[in-house]
């Protein structure tokens, strides 16, 4: 179980936590034009990295923050978490 | 009864204190402190069970955690468990054990005829022998099988015990109590740091129990108690025995079974039987010691055959003698401490040394005390069918290939000793890149990949010096670190017998003409042969090779196998070990009850439940309840002997003609204030939502990004920024984390909160032509009139001096409206609803009528909103708007979307009138196509018409816009049916929506 840093909360146990996908990935904005090829990227296609990635977490059993996590996803190393609003 | 093998003035078991038991229905003694195996052994028991595969007699191989052998079922306070090892069960009064792997019994067991049948089980026998022919296996095959194997039955009453989780933080997490363990654990503690130290058996202290040395002037076991003592009595620290860390996972979390009844008669009353600790170290200490290595030769199986070091427990901590005539066999310096301590109690063993002329400080004492040591000489094989009556042993060449002439020695037992093993399991399970040490042909811990340190025999250390100095230290530095603390523990004196170089020696050659079965897996009956099988029929590698024979596959985990198995690999390979590599260790280390894993989440534990605030007075009006979600909802309220059909239909039937009352609590709310409220609205739902008035409600689509119906429910707005939204009960927690997402990382410039309040409403929907009549009643200062509170409209008021929220929504089709108050009131509010609705003969609904209600109206819902559906497939088309930009809006336009024949929602009426449509039956064209029968839709849902007195259902068909009238089948296999049907549209009763407007 791994050991999660919510930005707001602190220290916490992964049970607390909802996973979300990955962090890079950008909604295109609305009432934009954008080619099927975009919006199947968008809505279909994630990379399944071997490494550090970044990554969205809900801390649903605790403050309800959606944030942002660097992780190792072959180690399980977290390298960083911080709020949903800040960079990594 | 007497104790032929115990002695009277050794060992650490209380003698004041005398324990029956029973053996396979026979009654014996023990005393307390005992474990089974050391009780049986004390009366002379050296047969236990039978192997696996062989159905060889078995006896004791061990003392703890790495037995193989001495399995038994268990029978304790009227419940059983198979898998237990006697070697680590502790006596207690009324203990009652049998053998497995034996039928009809252990002296007499007819699946030995495998013995004799070598043909059939060789390596890979279970893929070869019982894959032909096909036919056989269900019928002969597995239940052979079945009866043969197994290492005892599990029961299949409810276990009654009770189990407990535990969830636990500290700075030190030690696990193991030997030397290392201690050592560390105090210098830490003296250090200031929580420290939990953890020990498997009952009693600490490790190999200081049994091994002859000093330590600061005490005797290792002195200084154990003493230090155990010490800490006990400090705050930082927890120490626990009976207690197992079986797993080691992602950053640094471990668990551990503590054992708190097992070794007691029954559980006492509100006691958990065992509990599983979630640990979160800052820093792990691996103190887990090391395993003895057999030596493989002939028959070396027989019951007499143990480890020397298990010899040695049996003898300095329960004080018995596994034999009278021992024959010691070892090819390094282990072997005589267990003689010497024969010899001091009266017992005169023979040494057989594999080396040639070694020479140390223990052969010296060995030598002084008159043991008779052969050098260079073997076991060939052990003589005796259940029990060792004498060995067969030859003097070996230097080159160790060649035997000498076979001799005849009489002996009683043969304690062996192949060197030591590290305990690396969990520094592995820890991802720990381990590597192999020639020096002690084991593999030993090598790059840590997380906070985690392993010390002692469990490293390759192998002298105690060493050991207290390195544990003593790493205690020290690593409580420093986590601390800042500068309290440094002075090393003990510590005087230890030297001992020298071990032998590279561990498998002794066949002799010419000799096929003696030679095994390295005790517990599956692996033998060196099979591995050479395995190795001629191409498998190469070791995971392979493992698979096939089945070696280290058992309940044992290959602890006391596995190296040797490599080593022979190794060996025919002309590799070294490191080359054949090792297989993975996972976690558990040792068998974990299901109870334990499973803790209190059994039963009604297993999830919450959730109620209602009315639901009380539910319970007292005879509702049947049915789970949904988490949810308990009453079905329906039963009359007598009404069955649920009857009930359903008559409260269904009630709506339609007068007025009934439904709890709608569990339906999810979520409060929306915020000035950009409207805008999220309508982003998140497919309609517009900018221009909804106050005091309004609005029914709203949501969509997934890929265009699939996500939710459903009405939202009205409340005041200029503020908004009440309902979801279905199902998706309640989906969806607020659905907006959370959206707020949080996608529009984070929009201004809104929002926030669950399904628990702050109760909420009862009152829906028939007569509510506006008993809503009037309620309220009487509001304008019920319909252009007072139209269709949509929202109003709120005082129900009997309590606040209300009214909302005029429907969704039985039905003039209807729901009125919400908070919690604490719910109860309240059911009872005046109906108790003022009795003259409009009001009666209460269950979810079976309001899905009667829905159906029949042709209201989709979760069974057609499953997410495989869009808004078009459920007739929501005119929902989505064409002006304006909502989550999933751009995934509409996909091909298979747009597609002229897409599936839609149509009603299906039976041609009979009388035949119920079974839930997910197929619709097909013709009910006698070959299979697999085209299919054209499917049934989501089916109800009996109350208005129209026969069965209806909704189906999702496949071009369904121009299907109605159209005559198909409905199919289900499952239920053997074959209903031919007519498809009409889904909107049955009350197409035109008059009476919600009315
Ligand atoms: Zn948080």
């Amino acid at each position: 179980m791994l050991h999660i840093k919510c930005p707001h909360c602190g220290m916490r146990s992964q049970n607390e936590f909802a996973y979300g996908g990955d962090a890079s990935v950008k909604r295109p904005e609305l009432n934009k034009e954008i080619s099927d090829l975009e919006w199947d990227n968008f809505v279909y296609l994630r990379k399944s990295l071997r490494g550090k990635h970044l990554e969205l977490w809900h801390h649903i059993s605790g403050c309800r923050q959606w944030f942002k996590v660097q992780r190792d996803t072959s180690t399980h190393e977290i390298f960083k978490t911080v709020k949903a609003n800040e960079d990594i | 009864m007497s104790q032929n093998f115990r002695l009277d003035n050794i060992g650490l078991i209380n003698r004041d204190k005398k324990i029956s038991f029973k053996f396979n229905g026979k009654s014996y003694f023990g005393y307390e402190g005992d474990t089974l195996a050391s009780a049986l052994l004390a009366n002379g028991i050296h047969l236990i069970g039978r192997s696996f595969k062989y159905h060889r007699p078995r006896g004791f191989f061990g003392a703890g955690v790495d037995e193989p052998y001495a399995i038994v079922q268990l029978y304790r306070n009227n419940e059983t468990e198979p898998n237990v090892k006697s070697t680590e069960q502790e006596l207690f009064e009324g203990l009652e054990a049998t053998s497995v792997n034996c039928w009809p019994s252990v002296n007499f067991d007819i699946g030995a005829i495998n013995n004799f049948l070598k043909i059939f089980l060789p390596a890979g026998f279970y893929y070869k022998t019982f894959m032909w022919p096909k036919s056989f296996w269900y019928k002969v095959y597995e239940p052979f099988i079945r009866k043969a194997a197994g290492l005892g039955v599990a029961s299949i009453k409810h276990d009654k015990e009770r189990y407990e989780h535990k969830y636990e933080y500290c700075d030190l997490l030690i696990a193991g109590s030997g030397p290392s363990g201690l050592a560390s654990a105090y210098a830490a503690a003296k250090n200031g740091a929580r420290v939990i130290l953890a020990e498997d058996k009952p009693r600490f202290g490790g190999t200081l129990l049994t091994s002859e040395v000093n330590i600061g002037n005490q005797t290792g076991k002195e200084w154990a108690d003493n230090i155990i003592t010490e800490l006990k009595e400090m705050p930082n620290v927890t120490v626990k025995n009976r207690s197992q860390i079986f797993g080691y996972y992602d950053h640094n979390m471990l668990v551990m079974s503590e054992k708190l009844s097992d070794h007691l008669p029954k559980t006492k009353k509100y006691h958990p039987k065992q509990r599983l600790w979630y640990i979160r170290a800052k820093e792990v200490l691996i103190s887990s010691g090391s395993i003895e290595r057999p030596l493989v030769f002939g028959n070396n199986d027989t019951p007499g055959v143990m480890l020397s070091s298990a010899a040695k427990e049996y003898l300095k901590v329960y004080g018995v003698l596994i034999g009278k005539k021992p024959l010691i066999f070892t090819n390094n310096d282990s072997g005589y401490e267990t003689a010497i301590e024969f010899k001091k109690n009266g017992i005169i063993p023979v040494i057989l040394d594999t080396r040639k002329d070694p020479k140390s400080e223990i052969i010296d004492e060995a030598k002084n005390l008159g043991i008779e040591i052969k050098f260079s000489y073997v076991v060939v094989a052990a003589k005796g069918y259940k029990k060792v009556k004498s060995a067969e042993i030859a003097k070996i060449s230097d080159d160790k290939n060649e035997l000498g002439l076979l001799e005849s020695i009489n002996c009683d037992c043969i304690c062996v000793s192949g060197f030591w093993t590290p305990t690396i399991h969990l520094a592995s399970q820890s991802g720990n890149k381990i590597k192999f040490n020639k020096d002690i042909d084991a593999f030993v811990p090598g790059v840590s990949k997380q906070n985690e340190t392993t010390l002692g025999a469990a490293n390759g250390t192998l002298t105690l010096e060493e050991t207290l100095k390195d544990s003593f230290d790493s205690g020290y530095e690593l409580s420093k670190k986590i601390t800042n603390n500068d309290n440094k523990i002075s090393l003990p004196v510590i005087i230890e017998k030297k001992s020298t170089q071990h032998d590279k020696f561990w498998c002794v050659p066949l002799p010419k003409g000799k096929t003696y079965k030679r095994f390295l897996d005790f517990q599956n009956d692996v033998a060196v042969s099979d591995v050479e099988i395995a190795l001629k029929e191409g498998y190469r590698s070791i995971e392979h090779v493992k698979r096939y024979t089945t070696l280290g596959m058992a309940t044992d985990q290959g602890k006391t196998s596995n190296l040797n198995g490599l080593q022979l690999v190794s060996n025919i390979e002309n590799k070294i070990v490191p080359e054949v590599g090792h297989t993975t260790f996972r976690p558990p280390y040792t068998p974990v009850t299901i109870g334990t894993i499973v803790g209190r989440e059994v039963g009604k534990h297993s999830r919450p439940t959730r109620k209602s605030p009315m639901h009380s007075w539910h319970e007292k009006n005879n509702a049947v309840f049915v789970d949904a979600g988490v949810w308990l909802r009453p079905r329906y309220y039963k009359q007598g002997n009404e069955t649920l059909f009857e009930g359903s239909k008559r409260e269904a039937k009630n709506v339609r003609t007068n007025v009934g009352v439904c709890d709608v609590t569990t339906l999810g709310k979520i409060d929306i204030k915020g000035p950009d409220a409207a805008e999220l609205l309508n982003r998140v739902y497919t309609n517009a939502w900018l221009k909804l008035p106050i005091g309004k409600a609005r029914y709203g689509v949501m969509l997934r990004e890929d265009g699939i119906v996500m939710d459903d429910g009405t939202t009205t707005r409340i005041s200029e920024t503020h908004y009440h939204m309902t979801t279905t009960t199902a998706q309640a927690a989906n969806i607020l984390s659905h907006l959370e997402y959206y707020l949080q990382i996608v529009w984070p410039e929009l201004n809104v909160n929002v926030v669950s309040t399904t628990e702050q409403w109760a909420g009862a929907a009152i829906a028939g032509p007569k509510s506006r009549e008993l809503l009037q009643k309620l309220f009487p200062k509001i304008d019920t009139s319909n252009e007072g509170l139209p269709f949509m409209g929202y109003v709120e008021g005082e129900l009997f001096g309590v606040h209300a929220r009214i909302f005029r929504i429907s969704f039985s089709g039905e003039l209807a409206y729901e009125i919400n108050v908070e919690s604490d009131n719910g109860n309240y509010m059911w009872q005046k609803i109906m108790e003022i609705g009795k003259e409009f003969e009001i009666q209460p609904y269950g979810t079976e009528a309001l899905s009667t209600l829905r159906i029949e109206m042709g209201h989709v819902a979760g069974s057609e909103l499953d997410g495989r559906t869009i808004p078009y497939d459920n007739s929501l088309e005119g929902m989505v708007s064409k002006k304006k930009d909502f989550i999933g809006k751009r995934s509409l336009n996909r091909q298979a979307f747009v597609a002229t024949d897409r599936q839609k929602v149509v009603g299906v009426v039976p041609l009979d009138k009388k035949t119920s449509i079974p839930e997910g039956s197929h619709l097909v064209k013709d009910a006698n196509a070959q299979l697999p029968n085209p299919k054209l839709g499917y049934i989501s849902a089916s109800c009996w018409s109350v208005e129209f007195d026969n069965p209806f259902s909704l189906a999702i068909l496949k071009d369904g816009k121009n299907m109605i009238g159209q005559k198909l089948f409905a199919m289900s296999p499952l239920k053997n049916k074959t209903i031919p049907v007519e498809i009409v549209s889904s909107h049955y009763v009350d197409p035109k929506g008059e009476r919600v407007r009315s």
